[in-house]
């Protein structure tokens, strides 16, 4: 039961986490309908730029100053980038955000190397919050759930409540008629693109210390973001949050209860075959579930994606 | 949906242009000939390895133009039917060495490829249903389930270290035992002349003109009567068949297969080397592989940074030039019809000469940050365009960053005389 307890922590952490990009990723999309392949390449662009900046300034003035050097880059991005390439049409802007992460994580390792950097969670959090049942939880989870919290609060009293976060989900829904109401939709546009990322990068700056800064961070992190929006449903807010923290829950407790394959098939009815070594099903029998815990989003979209194609959440016709 | 590359009838470098070609028999003539001769010009055992590698690539993407070109579909996981083609011929080929099966090397192309067609059948039954973002993120999705169960299952994709074989164990071809580079050489290059005709080919039936009308309109095709998804369909197997090919072609050419030839890494860079070449016209890809294959083992011996050029001049091509080198070098041909291609050559060596030195005066620039921060303490000297120097000290810094302004900016100064060289070229009619 503690255990349970402990694990539904974790995986918020990592759900929250997930949420923190996958909410920027789905307003773009809902925006420009176009998935930004290098999103999680802004994420990685925080953390490297939180670390630089607390070598000089200290944690918090990189949790500041980085997710908006971060943001403005993102719209920078879009401004000079994705905007140019828009007039080709939709694959073309998906490659070009699939080549901005190559380019993105290459620039990282040209200027950082390609060695994980010393970035730590700072002294002031560097402590165990409570423990349950012996399993201590350190303070700084609590601070990254605090954190993810507040933004997404933040962000849905914003898009919600606020004049601009009215306009900004007309400018979503009906570009043109917002337009000739006289707002100016690309500067929206724009400032949507460099929130999503500074989000990107505030996610990165709190995840930096904890799951490492190095290179290939947006890579591991990238496409499971993709995997997210994607069950969630592509541009919902809701099921983006939903399917972050399914996630979440789902790696995390498949990674902490040995659930082995052979037991399963058991279960069913079917039994262990007498001489493993030449059965050519014998990878299948000796799968665990911490094996498979990271691919299991993945095979989680494949069937959403057959099954209900617009995702849990979707409404529009993808 | 929107999700396709429409097409721009005015715009000549976006457009398909298969149709306004009737199968000429000299290209294919010269490329044989060249396939032949080449060997005879560049023996080195490395420039063997080199061509080899390189047709490989050259099936590959062609395999893989015809979804992102002929067929509209963007895929991020298309590594995946050339990997397993791969290890099915691996596999195929242990077989045939532990039980001496009489069965002759060269065919072990033919079965990576149903094996990869099969593999697509079955992926494609739910993937093509849609063109664009859901196809793409289908592919995304497949691409990394299978990655990450080659980690899994070692029966079929023998774990971390990959499964090898052993080429020359089977039966003797005619008396070729497939012992020596160059046979492998001819052989890959029968496959790549036999997979590129029929590939030409098949995007001129019926399915695949289709095809292009699905990527453009896919609602217009369906009111002609054709299911756009069984279309899509087609061209998916197709493709899924020409990548086995070209995996088995792997397979025969490098004796082992790994986790890397089905990762996302691999599937990145055949998305690049397409578009690179060009994604509307049928030979772009081949532009594009014998480009990339030279620029990542040329390039790739002179600087570690190869990999920051490469993706740099990905993004410029995206950005500016969407047709890729193929459309580069056919947004020529109207000029050159109309007589007036020669009056383009002085400006744009006035141009493109001063932007290439500013733009090797930048590199020299990232060379030397790089050197900077990364070289070890204490060695200070770096070697760079045959020049050996001091990178901690200011001059070089300052030669450089001269000539990389001088370069650009002369070329800026002479970008607007280029463009009317450009318009007059285009315009018909007048003094040329």
């Amino acid at each position: 039961m503690e255990l349970i307890l402990v694990n539904i922590i974790d995986g918020l952490v990592t759900g929250l986490l997930l949420f923190m990009l996958s909410a920027g990723l789905t307003l773009i999309f809902s925006m420009m309908g176009v998935l930004n392949f290098a999103h999680a390449s802004f994420y990685m662009l925080g953390a490297y730029f939180a670390y630089q900046i607390s070598v000089a300034l200290g944690f918090w003035m990189g949790l500041l100053l980085a997710p908006l050097i971060v943001g403005v880059l993102g719209a920078g991005v879009e401004r000079y980038g994705l905007r140019r390439v828009h007039q080709y049409g939709h694959v073309p802007e998906l490659i070009f955000t699939f080549g901005l992460a190559l380019l993105i994580e290459e620039l990282v390792q040209f200027l950082w190397g390609k060695n994980q950097m010393p970035y730590d969670v700072p002294e002031v959090l560097n402590f165990t919050a409570f423990a349950i049942a012996g399993n201590s939880i350190p303070a700084y989870k609590i601070f990254m759930i605090f954190i993810s919290i507040s933004i997404f609060i933040g962000l849905l009293y914003v898009l919600t409540k606020t004049r601009v976060g009215m306009i900004i989900q007309a400018a979503l829904s009906y570009p043109r008629t917002v337009e000739s109401l006289g707002h100016n939709v690309p500067l929206i546009f724009m400032g949507v693109f460099g929130v999503g990322t500074a989000l990107a990068g505030v996610a990165g700056v709190i995840a930096g210390p904890v799951l490492g800064t190095f290179p290939g961070m947006a890579f591991v992190l990238g496409s499971i973001v993709f995997v997210t929006i994607v069950i969630g449903g592509l541009g919902s807010l809701w099921g983006a949050l939903v399917a972050s923290l399914l996630i979440g829950w789902i790696t995390t407790f498949a990674k902490s209860y040995n659930i082995l394959m052979s037991d399963i098939l058991n279960g069913i009815g079917i039994s262990t075959p007498e001489n493993m070594s030449e059965n050519i099903f014998r990878d299948l029998w000796s799968i665990t579930s911490p094996q498979i815990a990271d691919i299991l989003p993945y095979i989680l979209m494949v069937l959403i994606l057959i099954f209900r194609p617009a995702g849990l959440f979707g409404k529009r016709e993808s | 949906m929107t999700d396709q590359i429409t097409t721009d009838p005015s715009r000549p470098a976006e457009r398909m242009r298969a149709g306004s070609l009737s199968l000429t028999v000299g290209p294919w003539i010269i490329a044989a000939l060249a396939l032949l001769v080449m060997p005879f010009i560049f023996t080195s055992n490395s420039a063997l390895t080199i061509m080899n590698q390189m047709w490989i690539t050259v099936i590959f993407a062609l395999a893989y133009n015809m979804l992102l070109g002929q067929g509209g579909m963007l895929s991020f996981g298309h590594a995946v039917y050339m990997g397993l083609g791969g290890f099915f011929c691996m596999h195929l080929m242990n077989y045939i060495e532990d039980y001496g099966l009489a069965f002759p090397l060269p065919l072990l192309p033919l079965f990576g490829g149903l094996f990869g067609m099969g593999f697509a059948m079955l992926i494609g039954s739910f993937s093509t249903s849609g063109a664009g973002t859901r196809f793409a993120m289908i592919s995304l999705g497949v691409g990394e389930l299978i990655a990450a169960c080659s980690v899994i299952i070692v029966a079929f994709f023998g774990g971390e270290e990959g499964i090898s074989g052993d080429r020359t164990y089977g039966l003797p071809f005619f008396g070729v035992e497939f012992l020596k580079q160059i046979e492998v050489y001819y052989l890959i290059s029968f496959w790549l002349m036999l997979s590129a005709l029929l590939m030409y080919l098949f995007s001129r039936t019926p399915v695949g003109r289709m095809a292009n009308a699905v990527r453009d309109n896919p609602e217009r095709a369906q009111f002609l009567g054709y299911s756009a998804r069984w279309v899509r369909f087609y061209s998916f197997c197709a493709s899924g068949f020409f990548c086995g090919i070209a995996g088995g072609l792997f397979a025969i050419s490098y004796e082992i297969l790994t986790e890397e030839n089905l990762n996302a890494a691999s599937s990145g860079v055949i998305l690049l080397v397409t578009f690179l070449g060009g994604v509307g016209f049928f030979f772009g890809p081949i532009i594009g592989a014998i480009a990339f294959t030279l620029l990542q083992t040329v390039l790739g011996l002179q600087t570690e940074l190869w990999a920051i050029y490469v993706g740099a001049l990905f993004l410029a091509t995206v950005m500016f030039f969407p047709g890729g080198l193929a459309g580069l070098m056919m947004m020529h041909v109207p000029a050159y019809k109309l007589g007036k291609a020669g009056g383009l050559v002085v400006p744009y060596i006035k141009t493109l000469v001063p932007a290439a030195i500013g733009i090797l005066g930048i590199c020299a620039l990232i060379e030397m940050i790089f050197h900077y921060r990364h070289g070890a303490t204490g060695d200070t000297e770096m070697t760079l365009f045959w020049t050996t120097f001091d990178s901690h000290s200011i001059l070089p810094w300052i030669i450089a960053a001269a000539v990389a302004l001088f370069g650009i900016g002369i070329a800026r100064a002479t970008a607007p005389a280029m463009k009317e060289a450009w318009d007059e070229a285009n315009t018909p009619g007048g003094a040329s």
